[in-house]
């Protein structure tokens, strides 16, 4: 086991585990999106900066999810400038989303609603401007709809896909800010094994993948 | 170690005998630029009309392709040499074809060598004043392009000859320690943009567990502007293939790959030619040159993403993946490409291997700056008289490099800022030009070496402007992993696009500074931790113009559409003339009631054309920001012809 300090606190972690995972374990809350249990520190993609913490000895803020416990190791999760970028972070997020709660799937099982109450900020987004994807919601899966202004490309399913199956079904599509993940209209003999699985459908921390109800037509 | 020197002596002889009878031939020799910066300028068109007009007088000479020399604003570029007519080898700038028939008829057939068409002498003589007179040629040191547009890039001979692959036997008949220990002695620090210290890298590769390590030429070179790895590639790609192999031995890879984007043919083609050559003579394959050393060189080429060039994302696009930067540690050198320590390294540190290696460190370390040895290779473009390439010691000043070897600012103007290291990079103001180009004294004004992209600006370029199109490259380029970068880039680029149409609000700039931080510290990878760089440096160094731009509607260079006008003098306006009333794509000019013209600022797109049409003896149209400037000038009446 390794013993390490976090905010003050003496906590022990299996050797070889992140930053994250023993934090969390010992009971102390770090926000994140894009971290699967079993991910190790050099496998987690590291991707919703949300985890960032300072620990001592290092120059920067830091993704908790890819550092590995070391014995005396003193973390800091709360500190200003931690809360600073999570929020900004956070922002970042809800600014490109579409805010309606009350018409997602995922209401009040969202990853990002549980962030915002964590981190205090609430819904909005100030001072960024929305920018939302057109259209709002991508059919073109055979039994799954898309919606990229929930889509907060954690990459988890993804990442599920690839885990479940030899060939995935989806991937991330387009550069920049045009990103989305994409099934690059899934040869519908594959895609109808999809709701069999439904390993994406259950992984995604928002209501950004869902079963289509109105059968295409 | 004998062996090595034997099998080495053997080829090197037979290379060196095949140069000779070239050099010591009477027949005249004709070098043509060839690499792309040459085709572009229409090289492959001189060629064949050289070769034309020597079929049709029937005169005999050798045609010889060599690579860049570096002097892009004057291509295509030739050396004749022509012992026979008495000259020395002379340069000639811009050889069209017709210059090519005129030379072969004038020169070879007639012994006239055309003075008003000579650059100069490409060594010292008599007769005819050496380009080395020229600061653009003196000032700089080549040891990286030291043979660019001296050999045949196609024939590995000419670089034997010439000394090629001779370090490499120096470096097998000693030990891989040694030469780690003479690249750390001379300082070596990687050219691909970060300056890490070559040799620390290797050592931590050569130490790492593992077996079938890699060893990587980083030539995705995508920075908007520099071309110098492509030039390199093209014009004497086996010094980067000869680092490569002396790299190999020296951290026990057994594995080699050329990383380059698709969008280089030329060099994809030149490359592939020159491993295999390489492999023919024995420097590549099993056993090389009997050192017991295996290795070989594949190439892969890459579709052309900027983040690709980035180390952990250039291996996912190898393992075939999509091109997405991972967290490090794991450095490559630990865990690389297939999961084994892999020495990724730009083209150029490759280049700068084979010097060290031959002719020490000490003679290394007098070239530059204490802490950034060697040289520095530049790709010169924008506002400057002579572009191109050029290779400098490090420690050089801007001052220098733009004003004494590129020649400074064309058309009188007046200089404003330059950009270098690209997308990652900043601008820096006139303030700065006593600068010197080395990694720390860029990195601490702001700016970065970059991997050698510079682009000099006059008066006329818009700051805000400047940092709205690497934002857009930034943003079009991000891999779109991380929250930072993905979104928090976007944001940055539509604040500054907001400001260039003259739509800036209080507390822009406050909020362009604050993000800009947060992306850099919050940022997965060196692209999102860097592309704030040309933001937050103009801003420090040009608020002024952002200040402008949101106060008073003014872009100072008068570059934003939305800001300027375009407006006829009526004192310098000449009657009757009528050039810019054609040109305008718009039907914007009018003709006023005195038979002058005027501009109708509602039709006028700001194509600028009537400013380019009017002659410069009135010099007329004016352009003004903020656009309210613009005098009013009434367009009569439309006249009735009917009722
Ligand atoms: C976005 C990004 C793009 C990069 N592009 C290149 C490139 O085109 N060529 C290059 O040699 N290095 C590039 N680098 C740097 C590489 O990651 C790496 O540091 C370099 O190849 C190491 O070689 P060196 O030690 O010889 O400099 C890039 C880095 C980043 C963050
Ligand atoms: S669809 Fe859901 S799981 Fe997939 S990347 Fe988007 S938010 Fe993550
Ligand atoms: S910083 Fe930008 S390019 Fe780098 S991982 Fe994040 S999104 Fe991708
Ligand atoms: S959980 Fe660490 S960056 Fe997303």
């Amino acid at each position: 086991m390794i013993t390490l300090t976090a905010d003050n606190r003496t906590i022990q972690a299996r050797e070889g585990s992140s930053v994250l995972s023993a934090c969390l374990s010992a009971g102390i809350y770090i926000p994140h999106l894009c971290w699967l249990e079993a991910d190790a520190p050099a496998d987690a993609p590291a991707a919703c900066r949300l985890c960032l913490v300072e620990i001592e000895g290092f120059r920067e803020p830091v993704a908790a999810c890819v550092v590995t416990v070391e014995n005396g190791m003193t973390v800091h999760t709360g500190t200003e400038t931690v809360r600073r970028l999570q929020k900004t972070a956070l922002k970042l997020l809800l600014s490109v989303h579409r805010v309606d709660c009350k018409h997602c799937p995922a209401n009040k099982a969202c990853a990002l609603q549980n962030i915002a109450k964590f981190l205090g900020t609430g819904l909005g987004c100030k001072p960024f401007e929305r920018v939302l994807k057109e259209p709002d919601v991508d059919s073109r899966h055979p039994v799954l709809d898309y919606y990229p202004n929930r889509c907060v490309l954690c990459g988890i399913c993804v990442r599920v896909c690839r885990q479940r199956h030899q060939r995935p079904l989806l991937s991330f599509a387009r550069r920049g800010f045009e990103t989305v993940v994409g099934c690059f209209d899934a040869d519908p003999v594959a895609a109808a094994d999809c709701m069999s699985c439904r390993a994406c459908l259950e992984s995604c921390p928002t209501g950004a993948l869902v079963q289509r109800t109105v059968v295409k037509g | 170690m004998a062996r090595i020197q034997a099998a080495y002596r053997i080829l090197a002889d037979e290379a060196r005998t095949r140069r000779e009878q070239f050099d010591q031939s009477s027949l005249p020799k004709i070098h043509i630029g060839m690499a792309t910066c040459g085709i572009a300028s229409g090289a492959l068109e001189t060629k064949a009309a050289f070769e034309t007009a020597l079929a049709d007088r029937g005169i005999d000479a050798h045609v010889h392709t060599v690579g860049c020399v570096g002097h892009c604003y004057a291509e295509p570029v030739v050396v004749i040499d022509y012992p026979d007519s008495g000259f020395p080898p002379i340069l000639y700038p811009e050889v069209t074809p017709g210059k090519a028939k005129m030379l072969v008829k004038l020169f070879l057939e007639e012994g006239d060598p055309r003075f008003e068409h000579i650059m100069g002498a490409t060594v010292e003589n008599e007769m005819i004043p050496s380009v080395m007179e020229f600061a653009r040629f003196s000032r700089e040191k080549r040891v990286v392009m030291d043979r660019c547009g001296r050999i045949d890039p196609e024939q590995i001979h000419e670089y034997i000859a010439d000394g090629g692959y001779g370090a490499l036997a120096k470096a097998l008949c000693g030990t891989p320690e040694a030469v780690i220990a003479e690249i750390e002695a001379a300082g070596l620090r990687g050219r691909g943009g970060a300056g890490f210290p070559t040799a620390r890298k290797w050592r931590t590769a050569r130490a790492a567990k593992g077996s079938d390590k890699w060893v990587v030429c980083n030539a995705d070179e995508g920075d908007p502007g520099a071309y110098m790895d492509r030039t390199l590639l093209e014009s004497n790609p086996h010094q980067v293939i000869e680092g490569m192999i002396i790299a190999a031995m020296a951290v026990g890879a057994s594995r080699g790959l050329f990383y380059v984007r698709a969008e280089y043919p030329l060099a994809v083609r030149i490359l592939t030619a020159a491993v295999e050559q390489a492999r023919e003579m024995g420097f590549l394959g099993a056993d090389i040159l009997g050192s017991g050393l295996d290795f070989d060189i594949d190439l892969f080429q890459g579709s052309g993403a900027f983040v690709c060039g980035e180390e952990t994302a250039l291996i996912r696009s190898v393992e075939g993946y999509r091109g997405m930067p991972r967290h490090r540690p794991p450095y490559p050198v630990e865990r690389g490409l297939d999961g084994r320590p892999t020495v990724i390294n730009n083209v150029k540190t490759l280049a700068t291997v084979p010097p060290i290696v031959d002719k020490g460190a000490d003679w290394f370390r007098g070239i530059g700056t204490a802490d950034s040895p060697g040289t520095a290779v530049f790709s010169v473009v924008g506002n400057v008289t002579h572009p191109g390439l050029v290779e400098i010691p490090m420690g050089v000043t801007l001052r220098e490099l733009i004003f004494d070897i590129c020649g400074g600012i064309p058309n009188k103007k007046k200089f404003k800022a330059v950009q270098i290291g690209g997308p990652s990079g900043g601008c820096l103001s006139a303030e700065f030009l006593d600068t010197p180009v080395d990694f720390d004294a860029l990195t601490r004004v702001g700016a970065m070496m970059g991997s050698g992209g510079m682009v000099v600006m006059d008066e006329d370029c818009c700051m805000v402007d400047v940092s709205r199109f690497f934002l857009d490259f930034t943003q079009k380029e991000s891999c779109g992993k991380c929250t930072f970068c993905r979104i928090g880039t976007r944001h940055l680029l539509d604040i500054l696009r907001r400001l260039t149409r003259g739509e800036g609000r209080e507390g822009d700039l406050e909020q362009l500074e604050t993000l800009s931080r947060a992306v850099k510290q919050g940022s997965l990878c060196g692209l999102g931790k860097t592309a704030p760089n040309p933001v937050l440096t103009s801003l420090a160094y040009f608020r002024d113009e952002y200040e402008a731009h949101i106060k008073e509607g003014r872009c100072p260079g008068r570059t934003c559409r939305t800001l300027t006008a375009f407006y006829i003098d009526l004192d310098k306006c000449a009657r009757g003339c009528d050039a810019c009333v054609g040109c305008c794509p718009v039907e914007a000019v009018f003709t006023t009631s005195n038979r002058k013209k005027g501009i109708d600022q509602q039709l006028c797109v700001k194509c600028g054309e009537c400013m380019v049409a009017c002659p410069p003896d009135y010099d007329a149209v004016v352009k003004i920001s903020p656009a309210a400037l613009a005098p009013v000038i009434e367009r009569p009446a439309e006249k009735k012809t009917e009722n």
